[in-house]
């Protein structure tokens, strides 16, 4: 494998958490919820999955754990914003701050132990093809779930009724209400959903990604995740691209920092955080396309009158 | 069995306070739960981690330089949420208002005089400004989210710091430890009663400020203005309150409160600049602010007792061989639970049992 086969397949690493834990956001914020707890789910999500594959040897078992993990975590952010109606900037800081916590006291017994990695996949003939071939089909099985989930969040909000509806909901919960739509019930399911993507995201990082547990490892991407969705105005293939550029930028920092560049290694670390600063500025001159994608509900709570 | 929220007809003034005591008393009942789970008789934990830090007169003073920071930045934040700005880079701030301030000792060492505190105290706040003048600018002319990028700047400013300390202003006689010089006598914040313990006037400092901005909230126009904007920015509009205006304002003041918390973190307890300045002040101070109902004057009770949660994590640790982080769990229980007690300002809550009432109402 070349030198530029193997950029492409961690460039494709660095992203999917990315870009999972975004899509998920994407279809919270859709509903009209701003769940602002995703770093702290994915942190969840990390620490559970490293720990069950720890203790079974077996990261399926451990990605299946941080997927539930994420979805738990999500929950008690959706009983106090959707049951209490509580204030969802709040409740989403309070949810990240708790998850930083609580998975820094699961996991201190585990740093430093060697991790269960899930390998990449390699079919014997496709994956030997010259630069496509490893990047297309060497990957590791998460990648492949993860441009899946893109397409399939895709058709759901624009080509079901289900999705269609959830997309009413966000624009109006009042109209959606009234024509009878359970709003609260299709806000908790988005929320999980939300949940459940952020914990895989976590879970990528510490079986995939670094096959190890290392406290606050998220290290910010749950906060890149959500900025993502605002770069991508709430569609689906933008979330795509601005995942991979994110990758790329901080996968080019990395060896940038290895070939000894005489930049401080902190500002090249700065970068991806820097480059989402500029990014949310462009894309807010867009005022057109930010109106029309919005939902016009995000992050007003909803009381069904009775 | 379902949930239901009853709006009452005008939002219940008792529970505004009742709320945060509620609060505070589910976190207990959690945190006796969450050591028991960990095989510690409860009784005995919440004694080493609420009451046995405050139970001599050393950690009093210790619980107090941590409370500064807190209270400083909480009430700030205050002001900030009441007007609608989601200020949450506050860390970010504190981190430049240290290194503004620690500039003058650590590049002018010889100039040591008594003007030199009071400069460092202004640099701290302007470099506090600074900084949050930048997600300011931003919401106001683009509209860019400063959710977003007042906490990317946290990062970014995380990483200054460090390079900062490692780098340029590393201490030359230091052996090479990553941390700048120590700072000379005239660039220290004295000491209170120095004979009990190390608590400096910072924390009186920090006491003032948030009595004066909360005078300003309740008794000024300005004030008056940060409330009205916040909870009906159409009536705002009517009364002719800018609120692009406002967005400087509430993020101007919060950073100055930060960049203050910054300075007298340094040359207070620390006397020198490290890699880290602060185990995340700046965002328990958002604890700080929801605990303290949004009032600069409640910041200073509720970041007493967000100080008291770090003093607990370490009396945690020492006595009863747990980790520390149980601090950080703490804390987000308290913010956790006090937000779903604020649910019962508004609404009353009627359990109903039976099948839902389903379809229009």
């Amino acid at each position: 494998m070349g030198m530029t086969e193997a950029i492409l397949l961690t460039i494709a690493t660095a992203a999917t958490p990315l870009l999972i834990a975004a899509i998920g956001e994407l279809v919270v914020e859709r509903s009209g919820v701003l769940n602002l707890g995703v770093e702290g789910m994915m942190v969840m999500g990390a620490v559970g999955g490293f720990v069950i594959a720890n203790l079974t040897g077996n990261p399926w078992i451990g990605i299946l754990a941080a997927i539930a993990l994420g979805a738990l975590t999500s929950l008690l952010f959706g009983f106090l914003t959707l049951t209490l109606a509580a204030n969802q900037v709040a409740t989403g800081l309070s949810l990240t701050i708790l998850g930083l916590g609580v998975s820094s006291l699961m996991g201190e017994k585990f740093v430093g132990q060697a991790g269960e990695k899930m390998g990449n996949l390699d079919i014997p003939i496709l994956t030997d093809i010259p630069l496509v071939g490893p990047v297309i089909f060497g990957q590791d099985p998460i990648f492949y779930l993860s441009i899946l989930l893109v397409v399939a969040v895709s058709w759901f909000l624009f080509r079901t009724r289900a999705g269609l509806t959830l997309r009413s909901i966000g624009n109006n919960h009042h109209s959606a209400h009234a024509l009878g739509i359970p709003v609260l019930r299709y806000r908790y399911l988005a929320v999980m959903f939300g949940g459940a993507c952020a914990g895989l995201a976590g879970g990528h990082l510490s079986l995939v990604y670094t096959p190890q547990w290392v406290e606050n490892m998220t290290a910010g991407r749950g906060w890149i995740a959500l900025a993502l969705v605002v770069f991508a105005s709430w569609r689906p293939a933008r979330v795509l691209a601005g995942a991979y550029l994110f990758g790329a930028v901080s996968i080019g920092q990395l060896h940038a920092q290895a070939l000894g560049i005489a930049v401080p290694s902190q500002l090249l670390t700065a970068l991806p955080f820097l480059a989402t600063i500029v990014v949310l500025v462009l894309i807010s001159q867009n005022v057109r396309a930010t109106l029309i994608n919005t939902p016009a509900m995000l992050g007003r709570p909803f009381v069904p009158d009775r | 069995m379902r949930l239901e929220l009853i709006k009452r007809s005008a939002p219940a003034p008792a529970m505004r306070f009742l709320s945060p005591l509620l609060g505070l008393v589910l976190a207990v009942i959690a945190g006796a739960i969450m050591f028991s789970a960990l095989g510690k008789a409860p009784d005995r934990a919440l004694y080493a981690f609420f009451i046995e830090p405050v139970s001599e007169m050393w950690s009093v003073h210790e619980l107090l330089i941590k409370a500064a920071p807190l209270i400083l930045m909480g009430a700030g934040l205050c002001i900030c949420f009441q007007s609608n700005n989601w200020n949450i880079g506050a860390e970010g701030q504190m981190i430049v208002g240290a290194i503004f301030g620690a500039a003058l000792p650590i590049l002018l060492p010889d100039v040591q005089n008594f003007l030199i505190l009071p400069l460092m105290l202004i640099f701290g706040i302007l470099g506090g400004m600074l900084y949050g003048f930048i997600p300011a600018l931003l919401k106001a002319k683009f509209k860019t989210n400063e959710i977003l990028t007042s906490l990317m700047l946290v990062y970014v400013a995380q990483m200054l710091l460090d390079w900062i300390v490692r780098g340029p202003w590393r201490n030359p006689e230091g052996l090479n430890f990553p941390e700048s010089r120590r700072f000379h006598e005239w660039a220290r914040i004295p000491e209170m009663f120095p004979a009990d313990g190390r608590a400096n006037w910072g924390f009186v400092i920090a006491v003032v400020v948030a009595i004066a901005l909360g005078v300003m909230l309740a008794k000024s126009l300005k004030g008056f203005e940060v409330k009205v904007i916040g909870t009906s920015p159409k009536a705002a509009q009517f009364a002719g309150f800018d609120s692009k205006k406002m967005i400087f304002f509430a993020f101007l003041l919060a950073g100055g409160c930060a960049g203050l918390a910054g300075i007298i973190e340094v040359a207070g307890a620390t006397g020198q600049l490290r890699p880290t300045v602060s185990p995340g002040y700046g965002f328990t101070a958002i604890i700080v602010a929801y605990l303290g109902r949004l009032n600069p004057i409640g910041a200073i009770v509720a970041g007493l007792v967000l100080a008291l949660t770090y003093l607990g994590g370490e009396a945690a640790q020492i006595s009863l061989g747990l980790s520390d982080k149980i601090a950080r769990v703490f804390q987000g229980l308290i913010l956790f639970f006090v937000l779903a007690c604020d649910t019962l300002i508004l609404y009353k809550i009627r359990l109903s049992f039976g099948a839902a009432t389903k379809g229009a109402a």
